[in-house]
């Protein structure tokens, strides 16, 4: 089984699209010769052509908005925006048309169309390089929305993200593309929107997703050495949630704490714990908690760490959880 | 070059430093204003020079360079003066430097210890922006009410002011840059739209953005366009000039297309030779902005050895207080950053913030960052 970072698997996984149907085209700045500033798509407009793998002008609603046209045409248009933080100005382009066009022209429209988005921060970055904007996506109908975490998803999710007639918004952890982990190119994957348990445990349920996963089993495996027995669920789709998987874990663990770098106000954490309290009412022992960045815009470099929930950060929650 | 340089641009001093005529355009300043261009150019290279060296020593998480560009910077920067408003993006360090912007003060946002700590409005300078194209919008709004402040158009004119926004030929492509034309042109509004087309925008050539040189956009909303030759220092002050001198009398926008080149990277973060040749840049070095000024004032005897050498004494001390100050740059702590989110913070912002204090507190040493986080940053190399 072959080992490679999860930069590679993307890469792999779109050149794996790429070949299994003509109709795959990938647009975005620096994504021919350069490859992407993350070197995504490195190779693959050598290996593909300019018209399947495109140099858009710098102008992102001009990507966004052209790509629904290829996707009307029958196309299978994969866009990468370059950072997080420049995803705005095709907000207009996604939010009004992409998500609608199915529910304005009463189904008769589909755009089959991924908009793959570098999230997250720690990796030193300055202003808008940083972001973690999935809830603006995941709040607004009609879309898809999934992040990956790790090499093995990140293959299989963008060629199902790719595969689905939906339109679907890939976050991509940007500072996990250098980490590496084993990718079966060939077994059955598991479907594109499902949650899964990554560490099973029987005391509490730690709710995460991209790039706070390691973090949270990390955390996971220190509490483990305090005897506490944690169960961690990587999200993998933020819309739609899968529920039943978390539902399932908290019936048994009474205890939820999310675990996400985005601000906490309206934050994915606030749309889970709703639903907890909904669905699990009677199981919880304590409230659920949130671990997340703050309400503010994502700071200087110099105090991301502080900034972004990290390993004592999660285990102080799991232990205020605990003592509840 | 594959792009034979055009001689549709205004040029006053050949790559040899030689002054020559044009038809519609002189430089009416005197030698000792041209030092001291000369002397805002070496002055800014050396320190663009310096925070590349220090990014390379980890010092800084990214530099974007300017190299190259100094004149095209310089030379318009010197056009203007209060009550002028300049709108940089965020390669404008020359501009910056020249405005007063304290050169340790500007690595900050780069060092990542502060967002962007300018007091701006006293110089006349807005802050970086790094969203691609943002600031033209702002720059056209900021002229609207210049004119309804009555800067514009005054008998006398050194009562009268304009906008002068910079922007790349990448740039030209966002929404944000047209509708900032369409919206100066309407408006007659005092702006000049100064556009460093250094012929990249990271990997993408100018050929990708557009089909007609950049100037001749500017017809097509209504406005004045013009080439200037950009590692020309006499030119572009000159161009500038006239440019801001239309504004703050009321004739409206000018787009000027400053043709230039990015002889470094794009950022520390780039690396070019996965899209441009070395011949290509070499061909562009013989070109050099700071070498045909210098060979001006050399054979005009404006200036002589003994001035250059005190100019580079001045640069040596610049360079030994940027490093110096660059690592002295005061760590900021997280808390901080709760202040002017809004000008009145809501309750759940300050007991976010009490909460982190308080959690802090109850560690006996500072937060070090982990290894983790050590590493992903060191390997994340992310151009923006
Ligand atoms: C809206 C937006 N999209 C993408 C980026 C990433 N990015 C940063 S600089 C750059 C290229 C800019 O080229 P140009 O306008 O020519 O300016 P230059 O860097 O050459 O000075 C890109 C694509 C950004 N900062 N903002
Ligand atoms: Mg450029």
């Amino acid at each position: 089984m072959p080992t490679m970072t999860l930069a590679k698997a993307l890469n792999a996984g779109l050149r794996r699209a790429l070949e299994a149907d003509p109709k795959v085209l990938l647009a975005g700045e620096d994504i021919g010769k350069l490859g992407g500033v993350f070197r995504i798509t490195e190779h693959l407009q050598r290996d593909f052509g300019p018209d399947r793998v495109i140099d858009s002008p710098l102008a992102e609603s001009g990507i966004l908005g052209t790509a629904i046209g290829l996707g009307l045409r029958g196309y299978r248009p994969v866009v990468e925006i370059q950072f997080d933080g420049f995803v705005y100005p095709a907000f207009d382009q996604i939010i009004s048309q992409l998500s609608r066009l199915h529910f304005r022209s009463h189904g008769a429209l589909t755009v089959p169309l991924v908009v793959r988005i570098p999230y997250g921060g720690g990796i030193g970055a300055i202003e808008h390089h940083s972001e973690s904007p999935e809830a603006y996506f995941a709040h607004t109908p009609g879309l898809k929305v999934v992040t990956c975490s790790n090499p093995l998803d990140a293959y299989w999710m963008i060629q199902q993200a790719i595969a689905s007639d939906n339109p679907v918004i890939f976050f991509e952890p940007k500072r996990r593309y250098h980490e590496k982990g084993e990718v079966d190119t060939e077994a059955e994957p598991m479907p594109l929107y499902q949650s899964r348990v990554v560490k099973p445990g029987d005391d509490l349920t730690l709710i995460t997703y991209g790039p706070m996963v390691r973090t949270c089993v990390e955390a996971a495996l220190a509490a483990g050495d305090e005897g506490r027995d944690i169960e961690v669920v990587d999200l993998r789709s933020l819309a739609p949630l899968d529920m039943a998987t978390v539902v399932e874990s908290v019936q048994k663990t009474g205890r939820a704490v999310v675990v996400h770098e985005a601000a906490l106000t309206l934050g994915m954490g606030a749309e889970i714990a709703a639903r907890l309290q909904q669905e699990c009412f009677y199981a919880l022992q304590a409230p659920v908690l949130r671990v997340t960045g703050y309400d503010i815009p994502y700071p200087p470099s110099r105090v991301e760490t502080a900034y972004l929930p990290d390993l004592d950060r999660v285990l102080d929650a799991v232990d205020r959880s605990m003592a509840y | 070059m594959s792009d034979p340089v055009v001689d549709d641009f205004v040029q006053l001093l050949t790559p040899e430093g030689e002054r020559v005529q044009h038809p519609d355009f002189a430089f009416g300043g005197s030698d000792e204003q041209v030092a001291g261009y000369l002397r805002d150019m070496v002055l800014a290279r050396r320190f663009d020079n310096e925070a590349t060296a220090l990014q390379r020593k980890g010092e800084l998480g990214l530099w974007p360079p300017a190299l190259g560009q100094e004149a095209a910077q310089v030379g318009s920067v010197n056009a203007t003066r209060l009550p002028d408003h300049v709108f940089p993006s965020y390669r404008e360090h020359a501009v910056a430097l020249h405005l007063g912007v304290d050169a340790v003060e500007m690595l900050t946002t780069f060092r990542g210890t502060a967002m962007v700590p300018w007091k701006s409005a006293e110089r006349g300078l807005h802050i970086y922006s790094f969203v691609i194209g943002t600031q033209t919008l702002h720059a056209v709004g900021y002229a609207m009410g210049m004119q309804r402040d009555g800067l514009v158009g005054n008998p006398d004119p050194d009562a009268n002011g304009a906008a002068i926004v910079y922007f790349g030929d990448g740039a030209t492509s966002q929404g944000d840059v047209n509708e900032a034309f369409i919206f100066a042109a309407s408006y007659t509004a005092p702006v000049v739209f100064f556009c460093q087309n250094n012929q990249y925008a990271i990997s993408e050539p100018i050929a990708l953005q557009s089909k007609i040189p950049l100037y001749r956009r500017a017809s097509g909303f209504g406005f004045p366009g013009i080439r200037v030759d950009g590692n020309d220092v006499l030119a572009v002050q000159a161009v500038t000039s006239w440019a801001l001198q239309r504004a703050r009398q009321g004739e409206g926008p000018t787009l000027i297309e400053a043709y230039t080149y990015r002889m470094g990277a794009h950022t520390t973060s780039d690396d070019p030779t996965k899209y441009r040749s070395r011949d290509e840049t070499d061909r562009w070095r013989a070109r050099d902005p700071i070498s045909r000024a210098q060979a001006y004032l050399l054979a005009s005897g404006a200036i002589d050895q003994a001035w250059l050498d005190s100019l580079e004494a001045e640069s040596e001390q610049l360079a030994v207080r940027v490093r110096e100050g660059c690592v002295a740059l005061r760590e900021p702590q997280l808390e901080e950053f709760f202040e002017h989110v809004v000008i009145d913070p809501p309750e759940i912002l300050l007991e976010q913030r009490d909460d982190y204090l308080e959690y802090e507190a109850g560690f006996d040493h500072p937060s070090v960052p982990d290894a983790e986080a050590a590493h992903s940053q060191s390997q994340a190399q992310g151009a923006f």
